[in-house]
């Protein structure tokens, strides 16, 4: 086979190559360019018309030039003369030319265009190739616009050259994926389909890339190709491995294209024709048996091949999570995987066991391999492999493994790399809280968690640990002990400070006994980290010393003086002088029962359980519930997953913010801190209300109107389906622009939503944990699409076991998909006997119609552009509204990407302001939507409003977005 | 598929997707230095985090895709997926490639693809396409690039 010498035809461009690679140095370099390009422009200029050779050579020595990192400005006329050449060399320099340089607002685009156009109708398929391949490296809207008609008919017609059809197929699947609007269905989508029985494997190869996109967005329109895919799979997997000779890779059988096949059927669930799907696991299990036989190679290459396709096969196994069988050998196979030599083999093989931990067929089966993945985590030498064995022992964490999993983690957090430390903080977090059953333990976790990894610990995170502890009188004395304990080394960090702070500051008396922890010693311990410390640790200090003043009024002389001393009531921090100032007075002017009033223990933080019966006694009126319920309810008060109260700012006097919460970092989806400034003057105000009204707090049964409820007490229960919860609307706000969460709990229940969206299909996985220890029988789920619902959002409802036993978790899967556009959510209702009693709820699933965005990043001439073409008033909608959340730009970004668009930077002129892309993707038709969101970011707190505009092609659904989104900000 | 190989110093760079000269810049920059710092032992594909990407557009792109490469001599290839791609498929796409430029150029050196560049565009071209996979069967390439070859 000739070999192709060095710059073989064009000697003039060898030799300028050389020349810039033998520059010592970067000056000599573009001395030598600029004087190639005075040349190169001269000739361009010059009367003398130039041959079609030198206009070739000048050209492509200017693409060399341009791929060196210069400008360019001048050659792109002779590059679209070269167009016209006859002469594939010179035709194929001119097309690269365009290809790399030409951008999509040059004015050229019509000659460009012409020249395609040419090109395409030669019947040349040389010709024909270059010029799709141009169309497809370049991909406008122009040449979607000039050629989407065009392609299809090249495709599908029967005299189209096999290579000619490979071009095709990917260059209409480039003109879909930029312009799908562009790209008409019609009578080639069926004859598209049939390209995956095509004899050429390169045809079938190409094709099956745009069958699979183009089934993704209309799985109904292309779903006989489900049959095709089988059986062309099962005769590749089924040939010998020299059978297919040109497409034999290595003796694997078309590698490439299996894999395709299999991901094309992951588009659709499994085949419902018993043939098909017989055929179908047939292969997997042969894929399955494959791994098992001795290699026929030694190469990687063979082994890289065959399990490229394996992987492949298990991806469909889990996607489909239907047939137990097949799940379990993929798990055992990827199970031997951990233990490979190869470390990509151990990485894939840890990354898809994650997936096959939620499967609740295999989750069994994978918690066997845990101490393979602990040992993973700590040998393996690349952070990425690691990193996947945290996220698997996240995944398949339980109650049965959680202790052993959180400890494996935290001592992991030791030299966990900076990357990943914030996201494993957080893990453990969620752990900690989900699986404790003893409390001591969560209470060191989460210490532990701070002294190792301080700096990760969001402040959703100490946060919490305080509210539990408040709400649990039995591990109060333990918390304060090791507390005081963690603060006794040397370098503590300041969430450790805070924390302590606060918690000796309530319970510092639990532990006083001790003289080695006595009250003087507790507060020296204290006031030795306060110098250290920022404004708002130290402003949470101040209220802990007033505290102490309660607690042990020995102290009180030794806190005075510290309160008096100029540093504190001279503090130029306003916040810290007025602090200092108001506890100086209020330990010497009030009376000791006015202190202990005032300065009382923190009521336990408002639970849902709680309001509840405060909700339905308003409802129904006094006597309606009786005063021993209203009794338990507070008592049960100290259920761990509570309401999220925020008990940094209880301790916060006046409105300035002791501390900014950060949304994004929403434990476990816990409700989100409640804004400073919207605050309901609940028990958490304690101190503000101090001068003016004296007088303990609110009993928490009134305080948190806007809680959680739970399902209804069995007297008001029927067997029909209960009406929505209250607060269900409020519930569906917070999965707006996040997929994963809490989506409900109460003191039986807990459910967690995870969900995950692809074009206009959605895959929401619901978990119901049983949080007692007795079982709930007859448990049934059911899902209704009220009114004009029905006809816009297909819902479907996998069975789940009727029995969940005490402390277990079921799981169960829901297929969604949009139709056409909707505004409502679709209600679950859910019921089940405990204990003999009835229960009945009914919730919103967090279904919004930007679940399906698609984002679509575009410049800013393109977004002002569409911008006004969308100008009628019916596709605007427009909102302002008070901020109810800091303005913190970074946490904006997050809620606006979470919404599923694309955030567009540097669109508008306005640097404050947001603007984001998407499409919205529904079965009948995309939906394209941009939004801008101005914020007033200079205006005082308490006064920041935004401006929301959404302009959408359909009117509904720029109103819906607006709605959703301000209550997002 | 979004991007094509580059190495150390960029040798051919490839895109399917929109973005402006400076972007791609400082893309490739970033590719570079996640990719040139890692060792055999570690595996051959990155999914870059969110602390080593400066920039949010960045941020957002590595989020949906991850990179995958391997080394030949002192030469990367590398090519950005969407992550839900197929690794190991990927990664013989990469191998598959080399073979072919290497039966091409006979044995191929990285000077080779310096002077031809313009020919290494047309075997990516033959091999990929709008970011897929066009045709894999080495025979079937190389046939269609001795026959252009002729060509004049």
């Amino acid at each position: 086979m000739p070999a192709v010498s060095k710059g073989d035809g064009m000697r003039g461009l060898a030799v300028f190559i050389s020349d810039i690679r033998n520059c010592k140095s970067k000056e000599a370099e573009i001395k030598r360019i600029n004087k190639e390009l005075a040349n190169i422009r001269s000739k361009f200029k010059g009367d003398k018309a130039l041959d079609g050779y030198s206009k070739k050579k000048y050209v492509c020595k200017l693409l060399f030039i341009f791929l060196l990192g210069h400008d360019i400005d001048f050659g792109h006329m002779e590059a679209v003369n070269l167009l016209s050449s006859n002469k594939y060399t010179e035709k194929q320099i001119g097309y690269l030319f365009i290809s790399v340089l030409v951008n999509s607002n040059s004015e050229l685009i019509r000659l460009i265009n012409n020249a395609i156009k040419n090109d395409l109708s030669s019947r040349n398929p040389t010709f024909m190739c270059l010029a799709l391949h141009c169309i497809a490296n370049v991909g406008s809207r122009e040449m979607a616009e000039a050629f989407a008609g065009e392609i299809p008919r090249i495709l599908v017609a029967g005299d189209t050259m096999d290579s000619v059809k490979q071009s095709a197929a990917l260059c209409l699947l480039r003109l879909y994926r930029t312009s799908p609007d562009l790209v008409l269905m019609g009578e080639w989508t069926s004859r598209v389909v049939h390209l995956l029985n095509d004899q050429h494997m390169g045809v079938v190869t190409a094709a099956i890339s745009l069958i699979t996109c183009l089934s993704q967005k209309n799985p109904e329109e292309f779903k006989t190709c489900v049959s095709l895919a089988v059986s062309r799979l099962s005769r590749i997997v089924s040939s010998a491995s020299t059978d297919l000779q040109d497409y034999t890779y290595y003796f694997v059988p078309a590698p490439w294209l299996s894999c395709k096949l299999l991901r094309l059927l992951q588009c659709y669930p499994p085949p419902e024709d018993g043939a098909v799907k017989g055929r179908l696991v047939e292969c997997l299990e042969t894929i399955l048996n494959k791994a098992q036989e001795p290699p026929k190679s030694k190469k990687v290459q063979h082994s890289n091949a065959k399990n490229a396709i394996l992987f492949e096969a298990i991806a469909l196994i889990i996607h489909y999570d239907s047939e137990p069988n097949l799940l379990v050998r993929a798990c055992n196979q990827l199970g031997q995987f951990l233990q490979h030599r190869e470390t990509n083999l151990r990485y894939l093989a840890l990354e898809s066991m994650c997936t096959l931990a939620s499967s609740e067929f295999s989750h069994e089966a994978v918690k066997t391999h845990i101490e393979t993945v602990i040992n993973a985590l700590k040998t393996e030498r690349d952070v990425s492999v690691r990193q996947r064995a945290a996220d698997l022992l996240y995944a398949m964490c339980d109650r049965s493994n959680a202790k052993q999993i959180v400890a494996e983690m935290l001592s992991y957090l030791e030299t966990a790399d900076y990357s990943i430390r914030e996201e494993m903080v957080l893990k453990v977090a969620i752990l900690a809280e989900k699986y404790a059953v003893d409390y001591s333990w969560y209470v060191d976790t989460i210490l532990n968690l701070i002294r190792i990894a301080g700096d990760y610990v969001s402040e959703e995170v100490w946060y919490r640990v305080i509210q539990i502890v408040i709400n649990r009188d039995d591990v109060q004395g333990y918390a304060a002990k090791t507390v005081f304990e963690a603060l006794q080394a040397p370098a503590c960090h300041e969430n450790m400070v805070k924390v302590g702070g606060y918690i000796l500051g309530e319970f510092g008396n639990l532990i006083a006994g001790d003289p080695r922890s006595s009250p003087l010693v507790q507060f020296n311990l204290l006031h030795s980290k306060f110098h250290l410390c920022s404004v708002p640790t130290r402003a949470l200090l101040l209220s802990a010393y007033i505290k102490f003043i309660n607690l042990f009024p020995e102290t009180k002389p030794t806190i005075q003086e510290v309160l008096r001393c100029d540093s504190q009531i001279r503090n130029s921090d306003v916040e810290l002088q007025q602090r200092a100032v108001e506890y100086l007075k209020l330990s010497s002017i009030a009376s000791t029962d006015v202190l202990a009033t005032v300065l009382e223990e923190m009521p336990p933080f408002p639970e849902r359980e709680s309001s509840i019966l405060a909700k339905l006694k308003k409802k129904k009126g006094p006597g309606a519930v009786s005063g021993n319920e209203l009794e338990e309810g507070k008592r049960e008060g100290g259920e761990l997953n509570g309401a999220g109260e925020r008990p940094g700012d209880s301790s916060a006097i006046g409105a300035s913010n002791a501390s900014t919460p950060s949304p994004s970092a929403d434990l476990l989806g816990l409700r989100s801190a409640a804004p400073v400034s919207a605050a309901p003057p609940s028990a958490g105000s304690l101190l503000v209300d101090v001068f003016s009204e004296a007088g303990p707090a609110a009993p928490a049964a009134g305080a948190n109107d806007d809680g959680f409820l739970s399902s209804a007490p069995p007297s008001v229960v029927s067997e029909d389906p209960a009406p929505p919860l209250p607060e269900s609307d409020e519930l569906l706000n917070k999965f707006v622009c996040k997929n994963n969460g809490v989506l409900f709990e109460n003191q039986l229940l807990q459910i967690g939503v995870k969900s995950e969206y692809r074009q206009n299909l959605g895959r929401m996985y619901l978990f119901y944990g049983n949080k007692t220890s007795v079982q709930f029988v007859n448990f049934t789920t059911t899902v209704s699409c009220p009114g004009e619902l029905q006809s816009q959002l297909n819902v479907q409802l996998k069975p789940v076991d009727p029995l969940v036993e005490g402390g277990a978790q079921v799981q169960q899967v829901i297929n969604i998909e949009c139709l056409t556009v909707f505004s409502d959510a679709p209600l679950l209702n859910i019921k089940f006997r405990y204990g003999g009693a009835l229960q009945n709820l009914t919730l919103k699933l967090p279904v919004a119609i930007n679940k399906f965005f698609q984002p679509t990043e575009m410049s800013s001439h393109d977004f002002f552009q569409r911008w006004k073409q969308l100008s009628q008033p019916q596709q605007e909608a427009q909102k302002i509204f008070k901020a109810n959340h800091a303005m913190d730009t970074e946490v904006l970004k997050a809620k606006l990407l979470g919404l599923g668009t694309a955030l567009l930077e540097k669109v508008d002129p306005n640097p404050d302001n947001f603007v984001c892309a998407g499409v919205i993707q529904t079965k009948a038709q995309q939906v394209g939507c941009l939004l801008r969101l101005e914020p007033n970011a200079q205006a005082q707190p308490g006064e920041q409003m935004y401006r929301l505009t959404l302009r959408s092609s359909k009117d509904t659904v720029a109103k819906r977005l607006c709605e959703l989104l301000a209550e997002q900000f | 598929m979004h991007t094509v190989p580059f190495s150390g110093k960029t040798r051919l760079a490839k895109w399917y997707m929109q973005f402006d000269d400076d972007e791609k810049q400082k893309l490739i920059e970033e590719v570079h230095a996640v990719v040139t710092v890692r060792d055999a032992k570690h595996t051959n594909f990155v999914e870059v985090h969110g602390s080593s990407v400066h920039c949010l557009k960045h941020l957002l792109f590595f989020l949906n895709f991850k990179i995958i490469y391997r080394r030949y001599a002192g030469l990367y290839f590398c090519i950005c997926v969407d992550v839900t791609d197929n690794n190991l498929a990927y990664l013989e796409g990469i191998h598959n490639f080399v073979e072919v430029l290497n039966e091409y150029f006979h044995n191929v050196c990285e000077l080779d693809l310096v002077f031809n560049f313009y020919k290494v565009y047309t075997v990516v071209d033959e091999m990929f396409l709008a970011g897929e996979i066009r045709e894999t069967s080495q025979t079937k390439v190389l046939k269609q690039l001795l026959m252009l070859q002729s060509l004049e």
